[in-house]
């Protein structure tokens, strides 16, 4: 394995690049829009060179290590690492940023903030979202947890829609509040890894290897897990999500609940299963029975919005129950279904957001209402948002339903009748999907529909083409993303002490009568 | 020499000049600084008395540097030069610098400085606009300034009870004249020093009864001595209790701990805004240092007595502060309830009673008295036709007019909240820590939930000033300073980005200083 940091550089370049952009002249915004995306690109570019050196045989150790001493008095690490999840959410994220700058060009001209701001905050939120899925220390990933919330802060509040301070305020003091509740624990973690061994510490397996008093660990689980189910969100942890993607530009909404919301399912995943196995063990019921109201819920209340934005957020939280659900059931194919969730679902509502954004900046207006046989003025608008959608509502041959299909497959192995209602689901989501397609884009077209509505431009069209194909691709052969997945999966299965229920039919031999 | 000494039929008194050079510096040059006031040309004070303090803290701080790795209690027992001790005086003397520059100033108010050119000239009258004509300038505050350093450098030192109490009234009494000199708004002024020093006299006395109390129980008013008497139960518990309780309450009146913080905001508002940064920054930092040495020092026997009164009152000084705070529609006021509440989170490090509590402490002041003091020189900076637009609607929109300055205030009051990556956090980190290592979970807890309270004050500046549209009130602007303010806002930037991401160097310099020796 080549010894060049990668991870520190995939940290560092965007940082060095919006600091460039805040220097570049202020009165010629374009400058500004193309070093930006030229800078995502190279993030990309590195991404991608990184992927082809991960070793997918090791995909459960954490490679392209990187560390230094940071604080020694704490003994805080600057420690960077990536396993096969942390990397296909790396490459999610990478791969979305310069779809959201180009998606978004001209999203922020008119807007208070300035255009150059904006890029430099996009860059800055890069660079966290690397640090967050690459820190292998927590006090490290707890500072990037924090330190992602300023940018979105200031994305929401400074270029977002009229009730953009409420948003932001709220957002920030959601994720506060749950960001203190984790330092809670994770300074209690700390002092209860120097009780066990002496020597206080962050590192990840270390803390991973550590054996805690079960009725300590439920404690510090529950700081952890409120403060990702803040994040992720789950019910009833969610109100701020419509508000603040609602507010916010189509780019921002994308990282906000494509990517940022990761980080909570991500770290129930990695943190709160591999830390304190026991106390997740005892949470399960809970943490189940709200990812099925997530699923339901979510779902029924997208089914009644009429705001389109919203519509899709609401959307996002029945997937984030998923998500949850499939994480929590203990077995391997709902874990590995979820993660890959976690990067379908980046993709997908990437997809809605941006095309929705499309249609709403044409028209000037988020409701539904407002919108009418957009098909017969716009096709390729049209079109591709039918295939985000129907991607949001996991069709077949296209990638969520690999992983919804997993989720359910691996609840259904554990808790069947959990497994019977989340499926509902599905049925939910063809309605919010479907009813929301028939009212914007089929019928009679109003007039004012007719008159502004015009269909996808070039720029648009290159950047939700390689969305498009990378859902259908996964659709179909998800293997690659599955295979660098499924070892850290099986870690996590290992740390939690859980394996897979055994199947109560016994296999049939082929061609055989039962 | 000693020997020599021992020869004759009395023992002199020995005092280490060079270990209390720090103290005899800064008290040798605010006697002479007196002197200039005396003898100098009016027109010549004003940079004499600047040479004189800026040569002054930064000699003084040369010897705090020279003599560090000190551990001695010198001057027959009174001064103890230890780490902490020479920690603390290293963090008042650069704070104390910090302030210096923001209070030679004179450019941001278009009359003169900050201080009124005639304390003594009624407020309003004849003779106040006539010696506003004449453009003077108050220079006593100078001597008064160095006169309240050095007792800030000898409280957190003293080794007994009676030369902290010297101490506590060197440094009080030029505060209570100084809070009284603002050159604008002087009637609110007035009325804060007068509080300011009607109260402060009330918690001195109660110290000194309870020091009284001490000399009883102990027999001594050494710091040692009384921890001693303590280890062999010489007396009555409830003497000690009641010193004890007495004593604090002088110590907390100082920190602004409640229920001893109702002057807190009235004179922080009253109080020229240099002055103001001054005493929230090195007062807490001095009054901390001599705490911290009581309590762990002369009563860390008897911790188990004193824990639960010092639990209830963290706690309820980070409610308060936070919840007070929210209310506030003047930002001075604000900056008041909040350095009340970051006492509270300090007062967690004091509960922690180890190693780690006093050296977070530690770093908690000095993270906290650098953004203080960096904040409050902001505060100077923004003004309408009648001084300083103190009032939080007029910082509306601030993001636009002066984007430097607010990015500038956003990142003290982001470090106020302790978010990662600034000097707040590390302090907070450290302190809870040692709370939660010293058995203190359920403060540490309120602590946490205080702190995201907290962050929605904080916040709501922010987004006062960033996404607001800026108000009507076209009058208020930001001012461009001197190089004086600008380079004390360039340092307190600086610093509080250092310490928020390299923390180590301070957290380092904070464990060496080790213990107090007793």
């Amino acid at each position: 394995m080549s010894t060049f940091p990668w991870l520190l550089a995939l940290l560092v370049v965007p940082l060095i690049g919006a600091a460039i952009v805040m220097f570049l002249p202020k009165n010629s915004p374009a400058l500004a829009k193309q070093f930006g995306l030229l800078v995502s690109l190279i993030v990309f570019a590195l991404t991608v060179g990184m992927a082809l050196q991960f070793v997918t045989a090791q995909a459960a150790d954490f490679q392209f290590t990187y560390s230094f001493s940071w604080i020694p008095a704490f003994g805080v690490n600057f420690a960077l690492g990536v396993d096969g999840i942390a990397l296909v959410l790396i490459a999610m994220a990478a791969c979305l940023v310069p779809v959201v700058m180009l998606a978004g060009w001209n999203d922020v001209d008119g807007s208070q903030g300035s255009v150059r701001g904006y890029v430099a905050l996009i860059l800055v939120l890069e660079a966290a979202i690397v640090g967050v899925f690459a820190a292998t220390d927590l006090f490290l990933f707890y500072v990037f947890f924090e330190a992602m919330l300023v940018p979105v802060y200031f994305l929401i509040g400074r270029y977002g829609g009229p009730r953009r301070n409420y948003a932001a305020v709220k957002f920030l003091l959601y994720s506060l509040f749950g960001g203190l509740l984790m330092l809670a624990s994770l300074i209690g973690l700390y002092v209860v890894s120097a009780r066990i061994t002496g020597v206080g510490t962050f590192d990840f397996t270390a803390l991973a290897n550590l054996n805690i008093d079960p009725d300590t660990q439920k404690w510090l689980f529950l700081g952890f897990f409120i403060a990702f189910a803040i994040k992720a969100p789950l019910v009833p942890f969610h109100t701020w999500l419509p508000d603040a993607a609602a507010e916010s530009t189509p780019g921002t909404a994308v990282l906000l609940v494509g990517v940022l919301d990761k980080v909570g399912t991500f770290g129930m995943l990695r943190y709160c299963l591999e830390l304190f196995p026991d106390a997740s063990r005892w949470a399960t019921p809970v943490v189940i029975a709200l990812a099925v109201v997530g699923i339901i819920y979510g779902a029924l209340v997208a089914i009644g919005q009429s705001d389109i934005k919203r519509l899709i957020a609401y959307t996002s939280v029945s997937h984030f129950g998923f998500i949850a659900l499939g994480i929590f059931v203990m077995t391997t194919r709902g874990q590995s279904g979820s993660a890959l969730y976690m990067v379908n679902h980046g993709f997908s509502t990437a997809a809605l957001f941006l095309i929705a954004g499309f249609l709403i900046s044409r028209r000037g207006s988020r409701l539904i209402e407002d919108f009418g046989g957009v098909q017969k003025v716009a096709p390729i608008l049209a079109g591709t948002f039918l295939v985000a959608g129907l991607s949001s509502l996991a069709l077949p041959g296209l990638s969520s339903f690999v992983s919804e299909f997993l989720v359910l497959v691996g609840t259904f192995e554990r808790y069947r009748w959990i497994g019977v209602v989340a499926t509902l689901g599905i049925v939910l989501a063809a309605l919010y999907i479907l009813l929301m397609y028939q009212r914007t884009m089929t019928g009679p077209t109003p007039d004012e529909v007719g008159e502004r509505v015009t269909d996808l431009r070039g720029r648009e069209v290159l950047a939700v083409a390689p969305i498009l194909v990378i859902i259908v691709v996964l659709g179909f052969y998800p293997k690659p993303v599955l295979d660098v997945i499924n070892p850290a999966i099986d870690r996590v299965m290992h740390a939690v002490n859980a394996s897979d229920p055994a199947p109560e039919v016994a296999p049939v031999a082929e061609g055989t009568q039962p | 020499m000693s020997s020599l000494l021992a020869a004759a039929s009395f023992e002199t008194p020995t005092i280490e000049y060079d270990q209390l050079a720090p103290i005899i510096i800064i008290f040798g040059v605010a006697v002479v600084s007196l002197l200039v006031e005396a003898f100098a040309p009016r027109q010549w004070r004003r940079v004499i008395q600047l040479i004189l303090v800026f040569t002054g803290l930064a000699a003084s701080f040369a010897a705090v540097v020279m003599i560090r790795g000190t551990q001695h209690i010198a001057a027959m027992g009174s001064v103890a030069v230890d780490g902490p001790t020479l920690f603390m005086q290293g963090s008042i003397l650069v704070l104390a610098f910090i302030a210096a520059l923001v209070m030679a100033e004179r450019q941001v108010d278009p009359l003169g400085d900050a201080f009124a050119p005639r304390a003594s000239a009624l407020p309003g009258s004849s003779d106040e606009l006539a010696f506003t004509q004449l453009g003077w300038l108050q220079t006593e505050v100078w001597p008064l300034f160095l006169f309240s350093v050095g007792g800030m450098l000898l409280f957190p030192a003293s080794s007994d009870l009676l030369t902290m109490f010297v101490a506590l009234e060197v440094l009080s009494l030029p505060l209570y004249i100084m809070a009284g000199l603002a050159r604008r708004r002087r009637l609110l002024s007035q009325e804060a020093a007068l509080k300011y020093f009607v109260l402060g006299a009330f918690s001195s006395a109660f110290f000194l009864y309870g020091m009284a109390l001490f000399y009883g129980y102990a027999g001594s008013v050494d710091l040692s001595a009384i921890s001693d008497a303590l280890t062999a139960n010489a007396g009555s518990m409830w003497l000690v209790v009641t010193a004890t309780a007495l004593v604090s309450v002088g110590l907390l009146f100082k920190i602004g701990a409640v229920p001893f913080h109702q002057w807190t905001p009235d004179v922080y508002q009253g109080s020229p805004t240099p002055i103001t940064g001054f005493m929230a920054a090195c007062t807490k930092v001095a009054a901390f240092g001599a705490l911290l040495r009581i309590m762990y020092v002369a009563l860390g026997g008897i911790r188990w007595d004193w824990r639960p009164m010092m639990y209830v009152i963290a706690a309820l000084t980070m409610i308060v502060g936070t919840l007070f705070a929210l209310t506030q529609t003047d930002i001075k006021r604000m900056l008041a309830y909040s350095s009340i509440a970051q006492a509270g989170f300090m007062l967690v490090g004091v509960i922690a009673t180890n190693q780690a509590g006093l050296s977070g402490t530690m770093v908690y002041l000095v993270a906290y008295g650098i953004a203080t003091i960096g904040a409050f020189a902001i505060v100077t900076l923004v003004r309408d036709s009648t001084g300083e637009a103190s009032h939080l609607s007029q910082w509306a929109g601030l993001g636009r007019k002066a984007p430097i300055v607010a990015s500038a205030f956003a990142l003290f009051l982001l470090a106020f909240a302790g978010i990662p990556l600034t000097s707040g956090f590390t302090g907070k980190f450290a302190v809870f820590t040692a709370g939660i290592a010293g058995g203190a979970t359920p403060v540490v807890i309120i602590g946490l939930i205080a702190s995201a309270v907290a962050a929605f004050f904080y916040i709501r500046v922010i987004v006062l000033m960033f996404f607001n549209e800026p108000s009507s009130d076209d009058s208020v602007s930001v001012v461009v300073p001197s190089g004086f303010t600008t380079l004390a806002i360039t340092i307190s930037v600086g610093l509080t980005l250092v310490i928020g991401l390299v923390p180590q160097l301070i957290l380092n310099l904070a464990n060496q200083a080790g213990l107090f020796i007793r």
